[in-house]
């Protein structure tokens, strides 16, 4: 393979990891969201949110990007394919991202919320300083999972169009007849990229440890 | 925009076969990644230091990489290496692999979580090795691994949406396929995303079910 079309599966490469990335970041936000509407009392919230998360973790994502890249033309939305993968894959994590943050706050101990009643804090206070902090800690690990997922997961957006490694992979193998070659240089991007995103972190878990144990 | 559902209801017979395909095509592969995954847990836990290093290679390569390459590989990548095959054998043979490789890692778990006094006192009354596998490990690891190996085969079965990537003839395939020539694919994708939906539901509540009946084996701590 020359230095040429390495350059441009590291390009590819590139761009999964930013469109993983900013559809983890969206799917953070938008999961907050609906844990919070879940773990609410009132049920027009927390049916909502339950359907949400059962709808959008029980349907193949291949199938909800298929959709999604349809629909929004049908609708009169015109936007870059870029945009409709990225809405899949954040309504798609955010299903899955509600459910860990959920088992997060639930897992924070009772004591601890109590102690904080007593010493009189708000309950935004005891959101701010006690319950959000902890969760965090608590769902780190599976965040980092989700990152993986997804962007393993993000090779599926190469069938609507978005020229990423995965679709990269698929028209250098087109154009030179060596699909065995690019296919693997493909694999072992997306290998090396999970690697690091495991190594990671870990990382940040034993930085998070050591810094409350002082 | 207007939705017309009855477009798709008039290729019937062609999404029935489809549908057939895609559940025999999800049994079949995952009943054969469940046995492939047990072999290489068990080689990987009892086996010699160089087979368990390799084999961890492969479950770090597997679930390292998207199953969508690893088709494409098979698929495209193995005629070069001649290994022809149809897209059905393509997708269940590369099903079964990922599978493999998952359902090993669910299983060394369980071979783990095992505790090892069991395993002794079974010697100590004179159980032989093969009854101790049949009578201990087998049963107490079934009970440990099930909600685990439920879940995966729920996973599964969204994976096999993929394999109509590779043109197996699938439900995402046919329903696309059919959505496309009617003119009609919003809703031709509408249905199918509620139709696994509910067969999503309907395996996790029946996994559900069988982790209820299996339950009077688990053993205490």
């Amino acid at each position: 393979m020359s230095t040429r079309l390495f350059e441009l599966m590291l390009w590819a490469a590139g761009k999964t990891v930013l469109l993983s990335a900013i559809s983890i970041a969206i799917g953070l936000a938008i999961g907050l969201l609906v844990c919070a509407a879940k773990l609410s009392p009132k049920k027009l919230l927390s049916i909502p949110a339950t359907v949400y998360v059962s709808l959008f973790r029980g349907v193949p994502l291949l199938v909800q990007l298929l959709l999604i890249y349809n629909l929004l033309p049908a609708l009169g939305i015109l936007v870059p394919s870029e945009v409709a993968a990225i809405a899949g894959l954040a309504l798609c994590t955010a299903a899955y991202q509600a459910e860990n943050l959920r088992g997060g706050f639930n897992s924070v101990p009772r004591g601890l919320i109590e102690a904080a009643d007593m010493v009189g804090m708000s309950p935004w206070q005891q959101l701010r300083r006690i319950r959000a902090p902890i969760a965090f800690r608590l769902t780190l690990p599976a965040l980092v999972n989700e990152m993986i997922l997804i962007l393993k997961a993000s090779s599926l957006i190469s069938v609507v169009g978005v020229i990423e490694l995965t679709r990269m992979a698929q028209n250098l193998s087109a154009s030179t007849f060596r699909p065995l070659l690019f296919y693997s240089v493909a694999g072992g991007i997306y290998l090396a990229i999970c690697w690091l995103v495991a190594g990671g972190g870990s990382l940040a878990e034993r930085l998070m440890r050591t810094g409350s144990s002082r | 925009m207007s939705l017309d559902f009855s477009i798709v209801w008039q290729q019937f017979p062609q999404i029935l076969s489809a549908f057939w395909n895609t559940i025999w095509i999800w049994i079949v592969a995952t009943i054969l990644a469940i046995l492939l995954g047990f072999v290489v847990a068990a080689l990987r836990r009892y086996g010699p230091l160089w087979l368990n290093l390799l084999l961890r290679l492969y479950v770090e390569v597997i679930r390292g990489t998207p199953f969508l390459i690893q088709l494409f590989l098979l698929y495209f990548g193995g005629p070069f290496i001649g290994l022809s095959l149809e897209p059905i054998p393509a997708g269940l043979l590369g099903m079964t692999v990922y599978g493999s490789a998952y359902f090993s890692e669910i299983f060394r778990a369980g071979f783990a979580a095992i505790p090892p006094g069991h395993i002794e006192a079974a010697e100590c009354v004179g159980l032989s090795r093969g009854q101790i596998v049949r009578r201990i490990l087998v049963p107490e690891m079934t009970m440990l691994v099930l909600p685990q190996i439920v879940n995966m085969a729920i996973i599964l079965m969204k994976e096999t949406a993929i394999l109509s990537i590779i043109t197996v003839p699938e439900l995402t395939l046919v329903v696309g396929a059919i959505g496309s020539q009617q003119y009609a694919f919003v809703e031709a994708m509408t249905m199918l995303a509620l139709f696994y939906w509910a067969l999503v539901e309907l395996s996790g509540w029946l996994g559900g079910l069988a982790e209820k009946k299996l339950s009077k084996f688990r053993f205490a701590h």
